[in-house]
């Protein structure tokens, strides 16, 4: 039975525990007696008292079979295959024993492991049917003991919403347990990238090159592994992007303020949101199909040489990704300065100009700036326009007509289509991942407090 | 003494010119303000517009297929009947054009001749003698797709004017080609492969139903997980949670999570879900997942926002009338922010349904030549599925990772439609 099935039926379990709840409280209830809470509470009692362990245990299940299975299985093999195997030979031997059970045979595998798949298959069948009675057992003996709680003066109800307050509770600590999975998941394989590589190499290494050091000899010795090349690559395209980003951001936003009447204004700014809504990996193809073409044959023909890949165009093309950022930002803050700030440098003769540039950008620079910090960590971990418009060596460059790689694009190189876990070229992934993620949140941490410190001045 | 009694007035009058000059000045400045402002919007729209319409324009092409039609004899004894699968179906296939043909014989030429044709064909006529076995001994109709080349031919998008070498199509080519439409073989029906198709190495034969169904499959997943959690989560921290640490822990953290790129989200799923828990690669539950972790943050912000929305005083009522506390949200708070909460879900699972960097993390950007049958097969999504297209070198995948990009971007703009729509007609103002 597939555990979706076995959900199903817990779920019915708890359906039928609802009813039988209800009911009995009901047949309580027409016999006169003053009951704490309606009939209906006492069903929920029993549903959620049935339905919540047996679904916990069999999530918690499911995520533990697996390792238990393999290591009963490891545990199971003959000393001749296991004896001075190291991990990851031994993943291997496990996928195989695997695919032998699933009928894949290729060759002729050894006799042991074609037991040891015997033995897999086998032992998956008893998990499954142990899951299932287990999670029945439980949920039957849950709802039984639920319905001998039914009576008069049991408090339903307020259990009831015991109960689903710590649900809630549970779910806003998701957040917490998906941060903590985040910087869990990064640091530890960091630190298994870092017990190969030092750190310092990696911070300060001004050469990039993890495919050489694919090479067994080389492996945490080539020094290959220097991120300063592609530190420089993503701060070189941010630079770009926000070069574009932010004036054209920050005078449409001006003049949609002060300038632009009300229908023009909402006209165009849901137009210019639409720019923030396009997924970026259409923003990639634009910029691999239109723009590095369009680039390339301008600096041609001026006698330039100009890289398909060059980081203008990725950078570019980011750019426009983030006008609507910036806009918003901008034009959210501008319109906060209280109008008797305007009025006042208007009746001291100021034109609109000098009324935006002396009074109202000092006064919402704090806005802008949260704006801009936010829109620079987005540029920095933005992946798709750069995984298909920019390039993939890295290079310590200051023209924009060459192309350079960024931490996003080889975070994605280095991923694709490799599921070893133990070569420091996969490894080296989550290291750039974690300098990603400390920037990021750095940046993003800076910039919500400047706008919070912002938003007090005038509330 | 004139000279005293003018001096003063000459002054006045270069300071009155001096101040006419700098008005102007500032003006000028006040001009340029505008203009700036005006043409950083031209540029912001125009560079949508090119963007919308280089993509429009690509995809052109890839909305009829080109196809030829053929009647093929399937003789008696070709085929075993008790087992039809096994036939030499692109034997009968080739015969048939070479009765067309039969000046062609050289190996060289036939190679060159049959590059003409998709070689979707065979199977074609062979699922339409596997549906209907009483056809063989007779002459079956197929209508199958030409290949790259000759559908670019087709549509212009080679131009047969060039020198030879300056084509991807030779003389001989054009000239079986022309033979092919002279006899009314080839039509261009609109192109329902490219929906209905799974993936394929050949362009002409590549579709999207793989990615659609994955994509299917990962939103459900996304909001199955993210709706509930989302809105528990929300009510807790709105209606519940005291004013404590914890709290405001959890409140930074879904801020940050909002902020953080979506790519360390892949990273997060690679290391935990794959590698952790052991879950599939490459499958739509997988990928939902991620992507409810991403979608979680914008669905709580949304469902605060209508939470807060609701006035006090139906929280007030519900209470007076004797409601518990869960009551109250459960029976009152909720149904009346539900509209905005959808609002909020719809765009969030818009974003979700573009998003590309974590599903490529978990391999979801495998090669698939059939739709999954269930969200634990593997599966490309629509968005990952454009990448691959558009890493394919074949010229044909041009326009239809444009034509998919424009699917891609119509179930954004109906999902977004469809919140605006909730928002306008179910919002309430108290």
């Amino acid at each position: 039975m597939s555990a979706t099935s076995l959900l199903a039926i817990v779920l019915i379990l708890s359906l039928i525990g609802y009813l039988w709840g209800r009911a009995s409280a009901a047949s309580l209830k027409s016999t006169g007696q003053g009951m704490h809470s309606i009939p209906a509470y006492h069903g929920y009692f029993i549903a959620l008292s049935c339905g919540i362990p047996a679904f916990l245990l069999v999530l918690v299940w499911l995520a533990a079979q697996s390792t238990v299975i393999d290591t009963l299985l490891i545990a199971g093999l003959p000393a001749h295959i296991t004896d001075g195997v190291e991990t990851s030979r031994m993943s291997l031997i496990l996928s195989e024993i695997k695919s032998i059970a699933g009928g894949r045979i290729f060759g002729t595998p050894d006799p042991a492991l074609i037991a040891a798949a015997e033995r897999y298959n086998a032992l998956r069948g008893t998990a499954s049917l142990a899951m299932v009675v287990a999670a029945l057992a439980v949920a039957i003996a849950a709802m039984s003991f639920a319905r001998s709680r039914v009576s008069p003066e049991f408090r339903a109800r307020n259990r009831v919403d015991g109960i689903l307050r710590w649900i809630l509770i549970v779910c806003s600590i998701l957040a917490i347990l998906t941060t903590l999975g985040i910087i869990l998941s990064l640091v530890i394989e960091s630190m298994a990238f870092f017990s190969r590589v030092s750190v310092f190499d990696f911070l300060f290494g001004m050469e990039w090159s993890p495919q050489i050091a694919m090479r067994a000899d080389q492996v945490g010795s080539s020094g290959a592994f220097g991120a300063v090349p592609v530190f420089w690559g993503t701060i070189f395209i941010s630079a770009i992007a926000m070069f574009v980003a932010l004036p054209v951001g920050l005078f449409s936003a001006i003049y949609l303020v002060e300038y632009a009447d009300k229908r023009v204004r909402s006209f165009v700014k849901p137009l210019l949101e639409i720019l923030a809504g396009i997924p970026t990996i259409v923003y990639g193809f634009f910029a691999i199909l239109t723009v590095a073409p369009f680039i390339r044959d301008l600096g041609t023909s001026m006698g330039l040489s100009v890289a398909s890949n060059s980081a203008l165009a990725a950078g570019g093309v980011m750019g426009i990704m983030l006008i609507p950022f910036i806009s918003s930002f901008a034009d959210d803050a501008i319109s906060a300065v209280p109008q008797s700030m305007r009025d006042g440098a208007y009746a001291l003769g100021a034109t609109k100009a000098e009324t935006v540039r002396q009074v109202l950008l000092p006064a919402a620079l704090p806005g802008i700036v949260g704006g801009v910090l936010l829109a620079v960590s987005r540029a920095i971990g933005e992946t798709m326009i750069v995984v298909m418009a920019a390039g993939l060596m890295a290079k310590l460059t200051a023209n924009p007509l060459e192309g350079v790689t960024t931490v996003t694009v080889q975070i994605v190189t280095l991923l694709i289509g490799d599921t070893e876990f133990d070569s420091p070229k996969t490894l080296a992934a989550f290291g750039l991942g974690l300098v990603l993620f400390i920037t990021t949140l750095a940046l993003n941490i800076v910039a919500l407090q400047v706008v919070k410190r912002y938003r007090e001045r005038y509330e | 003494m004139s000279d005293t009694t003018q001096q003063p007035a000459r002054k006045e009058r270069n300071a009155w010119f001096e101040a006419d000059a700098r008005l102007k000045r500032r003006h000028l400045a006040d001009k340029r303000l505008r203009a700036y402002g005006i043409a950083a919007i031209v540029f912001a729209l125009g560079m949508l517009a090119t963007l919308v319409g280089t993509i429009l324009v690509t995809a052109a092409p890839a909305v009829t297929q080109t196809m030829v039609t053929f009647e093929v004899e399937v003789p008696e004894g070709s085929v075993d009947p008790a087992n039809p699968s096994g036939g030499s179906y692109q034997t009968m296939l080739n015969a048939s054009i070479a009765r067309i043909f039969p000046d062609v014989d050289t190996p060289r030429e036939l190679r060159e001749l049959r590059q003409l044709f998709s070689n979707g064909g065979q199977y074609q006529l062979r699922d339409k003698i596997l549906a209907n076995p009483s056809l063989i001994g007779g002459t079956v109709s197929i209508t199958f797709p030409l290949s790259d080349i000759g559908d670019q031919l087709h549509k212009g998008v080679i131009d047969r004017n060039l020198p030879p070498d300056f084509r991807r199509v030779n003389d001989a080519q054009i000239a079986w080609y022309d033979v092919l439409v002279e006899r009314g073989q080839i039509s261009t029906p609109l192109n329902w492969g490219l929906i209905l198709n799974a993936d394929s190495r050949f362009p002409e034969l590549a579709g999207l139903r793989g990615a659609l169904v994955g994509s299917f499959y990962a939103l459900l997943v996304c909001f199955l997980v993210s709706f509930p959690v989302g809105i528990a989560a929300a009510v807790y921290l709105e209606e519940f949670a005291p004013k404590n640490r914890l709290t405001d822990l959890i409140e930074v953290n879904i801020n940050n999570l909002a902020a953080v790129p979506s790519i360390v989200f892949g990273l997060l799923g690679l290391a935990v879900f794959l590698n952790f828990f052991g879950m599939p690669r490459s499958a739509p539950i997988v990928g939902g997942l991620v992507l409810s972790l991403m979608t979680l943050p914008t669905i709580i912000i949304a469902t605060r926002a209508a939470l807060k929305a609701v006035p006090p005083s139906i929280r007030e009522a519900a209470i007076g009338v004797g409601a518990s506390k869960m009551q109250t949200v459960g029976h009152h708070v909720l149904p009346l922010a539900m509209p905005g909460i959808l609002t909020g879900t719809i765009i969030g699972l818009a974003q979700a349904l573009g998003e590309t960097a974590p599903l490529l993390l978990i391999g979801m950007n495998a090669f698939i030549t059939a739709a999954p049958d269930s969200m634990f097969n593997p599966s490309t999504a629509l968005p990952t599925q454009i990448y691959i297209w558009a890493d394919s070198p074949e010229r044909g995948f041009t326009s239809r990772t444009s034509a998919a990009i424009i699917v891609l971007l119509g179930f954004l703009v109906c999902m977004n439609a469809i919140a605006i729509y909730m928002r306008k007609r179910f919002e309430r103002r108290w």
